[in-house]
């Protein structure tokens, strides 16, 4: 046995398994203000927005959020995002942790409009409550009536008090909310959710959680789906590509690869030897090497071994045999359709 | 849980116990309790031999993979093929029912370098202190 490798609390709390199992089945609460939100405000707000971000947020009504991705000129991306409109003129981003700095130094780099980027990640805290139990239990605590709050979309309530931008949305793969607000009061409201939600089965969950919950949900994690070298295009995030809505960032690039046509893709796949696909190990494809897995995991639900990995276009069909490579050995596996798993109850 | 002084330890976190001419070995309750839910066990074949260090099998968690090393010079006796079955019996009975291998020790006096489960508890207690800062 060695270390155990680079992982910061809270990783995990009554282990990664229950917590799992608790946010598919009843609910779950994330602790994530370590993401980080960007402000964007002013006349041209919209415009610097859609210049630096795939999707096309000139859709976006108030009130509603969006999956985007922050480009660069090569077709690449800079982080993944969701952005939220706020009002006409005023968007909040909210962005991965480790790339916030590189994310303002960026949007802020390629504002030739009229409007001011803010980085706000000191401003809001983070808490998630996520699963089939998540809106029964947050209306314990809030007069906002959440039934009326779409998927992807926000209001302004209060939670037990505190003033908070209330969104159902998640990272997941449930029904759930995100809600967001000032720092002061996030250790209250933590145990304020665990209270109310203790009869629901609401236990805290932790990163480890969060990211087998994601990888079930096929959901990108970015440094592994998406990164700096691949375009949303072969990572199967073509839907948030909007070449129509104007000029952005990387709009030719990727206008070109999707003429070209997209040489490697995101793929997903479950072992059916035995063994576990982690990060980074190989995939063999008629006995060669043919790309590589940017997420393996356990699937606490599914029960079974999955991961996803970058493979040429023309081997991505669901049912190919595949083999990885686990250590010395190559386990045998099979390409299935994404997402693993789909949630049955509807939000 | 408490470290049974019959046993001796490793810094890599196993256990090895003597019983007559043979010895178990294990996982630690630490190294459990670190790795969280173990859902995956490689251990070696009947007959196999190690030397003292060398990596004898691999234990996965949800969340991380590590190996697992051979506390002594020693060749592979048995395997707990129930264990291999039902991995998550580590996370409940690492120091019992939970061993991995016995084994046949080449010179006993390996065992004299080994740490005591006083001095294992100390070890890791410095470890997280360590990890604190």
């Amino acid at each position: 046995m060695v270390a155990f490798g680079g992982w910061e609390m809270p990783v995990e709390y009554s282990g990664i398994v229950a917590e799992h199992m608790a946010v598919r089945t009843h609910a779950g609460l994330f602790d994530v203000s370590h993401m980080g939100e960007i402000e964007v405000r002013g006349h041209e707000a919209l415009r610097l927005v859609q210049y630096v971000t795939s999707n096309d947020a000139a859709r976006l009504s108030t009130g509603q959020a969006q999956y985007s991705g922050l480009m660069y000129p090569q077709g690449t991306l800079v982080d993944d995002l969701l952005v939220h409109k706020m009002a006409d003129g005023h968007y909040l981003l909210v962005v991965n942790a480790s790339n916030q700095d590189r994310d303002f130094a960026w949007i802020r780099e390629h504002n030739r409009f009229d409007c001011e980027v803010r980085n706000a990640g000191d401003a809001y805290t983070q808490l998630a409550v996520q699963g089939p139990r998540a809106p029964a239990i947050l209306q314990k605590l809030t007069e906002t009536d959440l039934s009326v709050i779409r998927y992807y979309w926000f209001t302004h309530g209060r939670v037990d008090g505190v003033e908070c931008l209330i969104a159902r949305t998640g990272y997941t793969g449930e029904d759930g909310f995100e809600i967001y607000f000032a720092p002061g009061e996030s250790e209250r409201l933590w145990n304020r959710l665990l209270e109310a939600g203790r009869e629901d089965g609401l236990i805290p969950c932790g990163l480890g959680a969060r990211n087998t919950l994601r990888l079930e949900a096929a959901m990108a994690l970015y440094g592994h789906e998406i990164d700096e070298t691949h375009t949303p295009l072969e990572a199967n995030l073509g839907w948030i590509c909007k070449l129509e809505k104007g000029d952005f960032l990387g709009r030719e690039a990727l206008a070109r690869q999707k003429q070209e046509g997209v040489r490697r893709r995101l793929a997903g796949f479950e072992m059916t030897g035995r063994g576990i696909a982690r990060d980074g190990y190989p995939v063999y494809v008629n006995g060669n090497e043919a790309g590589y897995v940017t997420s393996g995991s356990p699937a606490p639900f599914l029960k079974k071994n999955i991961g996803l990995a970058y493979l040429p276009a023309e081997f991505c069909q669901a049912g190919r045999e595949l083999e990885i490579g686990i250590r010395k050995q190559r386990v045998a596996a099979r390409l299935v359709e994404t997402p693993f798993y789909k949630r049955q109850h509807k939000s | 849980m408490s470290y049974p002084p019959n046993y001796r330890y490793t810094r890599e976190h196993e256990w090895i116990r003597l019983e007559n001419d043979t010895a178990a070995v294990g996982i630690t309750d630490h190294a459990q309790e670190q790795l969280g839910d173990i859902v995956y066990l490689e251990l070696p074949k009947v007959g196999d031999r190690f030397s003292a260090t060398q990596p004898l099998g691999m234990v996965e968690s949800v969340k991380a993979v590590s190996e697992i090393y051979s506390p002594v010079t020693c060749e592979i006796v048995d395997v707990n093929a129930e264990l291999v079955a039902h991995p998550e019996l580590l996370n409940q009975d690492p120091h019992g029912a939970a061993w991995l291998v016995k084994v046949r020790l080449a010179d006993r006096a390996e065992l004299d370098g080994l740490l005591s489960a006083e001095q294992y508890e100390a070890y890791i207690a410095e470890e997280a202190v360590k990890s604190d800062k």
